[in-house]
């Protein structure tokens, strides 16, 4: 079983977390041009490599940072937003 | 047994027959560079050389011929989308599908089965009419079917699905098809290196060599190419690609998973698709059910699988066929999947001049594998993207005027 630690909760199955997408800058929504807008809804680095990510405990409602290997899948390090 | 061909099987003298050249070197320049020997890239080269005249063309994989996505699907074919864009799209492939076999001289086992889209619920229901009016207007086959029709295709088929989800009806599409998916990458390979394409494996792309926004060549893993165009058709490799060209896409890749039984006598007729169950599934033509489910829920860009999948899978289908208890799995495996936020492909020209993309192909790719060949091969050749591709560009992420083909595209989502 593949497990995942929650900062709040230790090493939980990685069943019990939903995936939240790579943690993305958003740019202000009333001052940012169209083409800055469809950069930050859109477009990204796909490539494969070390990725700081948002990640859900389920049943503690608990949001968390992964940072994530995408190509070796290999968590490094989980942490609260602002902790690190 | 004549004996001409036994002497012939027996000797050392004879190599086996070779689907397409190898030639030992790259040459300095080419007219134009594709990337991906999968079965977009090698339908590309085909249709450049037989429609548009290209036949100074090299293909470079950096793997083995077909051994990525092209060689990792469920092999279903079938047009019945949701988009006019879409419909308009598929139906041109199954168009060419219908007579590849013919044109390419091989037997890609292309079998007919028609295709039922199951619905567990009403707003389900509520899709399966909107596809089945939209494909109605394009003048393709799809219809709403009761549970009648489809215990009667399908005997065997729990209607209940073991009491969880009951089937209400179906999306009925005749012309829903399978394919052998090696023989698709091989046909197209050979027929394109008949006609002069070079073809170039274990040859892995390291950089591009752009000026002033324009391609000039390739980096290889056998030595640099110069060449004025470059067509992209790498499925869950495109972010790296796109990462040497300098440009960001909407494209995230997740591994999709898939799975074959041992084989038995055929008793499934048809395609079944259950959204709600998260399971496609089809009987091969050496009798083993091919099955596949969602995307894995998270981006990882590897072909490794899991036990997860296996579990939840056979667990969906025995809730479909509970007779199946006793039956084996006896493979899994995994593809890269590129994923578009709007499940629709991205096709077309890039920010870079002379560079082409054919990618974004998530989990829908296989059966657009001869349209793509030859709508990229248009838009290459022309430097003007074809009209069935224009809903596709990647430029629609910038003007947000997506492709909406979430609700036909694939399951579980």
């Amino acid at each position: 079983m593949k497990l995942l630690t929650c900062p709040i909760n230790g090493p939980r199955p990685l069943e019990e977390f939903a995936y939240g997408g790579e943690i993305r800058e958003m740019p202000d929504p009333q001052t940012c041009s169209d083409s800055a807008w469809a950069d930050y809804v859109f477009h990204r680095d796909g490539a494969p490599g070390p990725k700081r990510e948002w990640w859900y405990h389920v049943p503690s409602g608990t949001w968390l940072v992964a940072e994530r290997d995408t190509a070796s899948d290999v968590v490094s390090r989980t942490y609260l937003l602002g902790e690190a | 047994m004549p004996y001409q061909l036994l002497k012939f099987a027996l000797s050392k003298k004879h190599p086996e027959p070779a689907f397409f050249r190898q030639p030992a070197e790259l040459k300095p320049s080419y007219d134009a560079v594709i990337i991906g020997g999968g079965g977009h890239g090698l339908a590309a080269a085909y249709y450049l050389a037989k429609e548009h005249g290209l036949t100074n063309v090299a293909v470079l994989e950096r793997g083995y011929l077909g051994g990525g996505n092209t060689g990792r699907n469920t092999t279903i074919i079938r047009s019945n989308y949701l988009t006019p864009e879409g419909v308009a799209f598929y139906d041109a492939s199954v168009k060419l599908w219908e007579n590849l076999s013919q044109e390419l001289d091989l037997n890609l086992f292309y079998s007919t089965r028609g295709h039922f889209t199951l619905a567990h619920t009403e707003s389900a229901m509520r899709t399966m009419r909107w596809r089945a009016e939209v494909n109605k207007q394009m003048g393709v086959e799809s219809e709403v079917v009761g549970p009648d029709v489809i215990q009667a295709a399908v005997p065997e088929l729990d209607m209940s699905c073991s009491g969880h989800a009951p089937i209400l009806g179906a999306l009925y599409h005749k012309p829903g098809s399978v394919a052998r998916h090696d023989a698709v990458a091989w046909g197209f390979g050979r027929a394109a290196s008949e006609m002069g394409v070079e073809i170039f494996q274990n040859t892995e792309v390291t950089g591009l060599d752009i000026r002033n926004g324009r391609i000039a060549g390739v980096h290889t893993s056998r030595g640099t190419i110069k060449t004025g165009k470059v067509l992209s058709a790498v499925a869950g490799y495109t972010p790296r690609i796109t990462k040497m060209a300098g440009f960001d896409t909407p494209i995230v890749i997740h591994p999709l998973q898939a799975c074959v039984t041992e084989p038995m006598k055929p008793w499934l007729n048809t395609i079944l698709v259950s959204g709600s169950l998260h399971v496609y599934v089809s009987q091969s033509s050496r009798g083993e059910l091919v099955m596949g489910a969602s995307l894995d829920p998270y981006e990882v860009h590897a072909t490794r699988s899991t036990l997860d999948f296996v579990e939840g899978l056979s667990s969906h289908i025995l809730d479909m066929f509970p007779f199946l208890a006793g039956i084996k799995v006896v493979r899994q495996w995994a593809g890269m999947a590129d994923m578009t936020p709007d499940f629709a492909p991205v096709m077309g020209k890039t920010p870079v001049e002379g560079l082409y993309l054919d990618a974004g192909w998530g989990t829908w790719g296989f059966k657009a594998t001869p349209i793509s060949g030859k709508t990229m091969a248009h838009t290459l050749a022309t430097d003007k993207p074809h009209e069935l591709i224009h809903g596709f560009r990647l430029d629609r992420f910038r003007d947000f005027e997506l492709t909406g083909e979430k609700g036909a595209a694939s399951v579980g989502h």
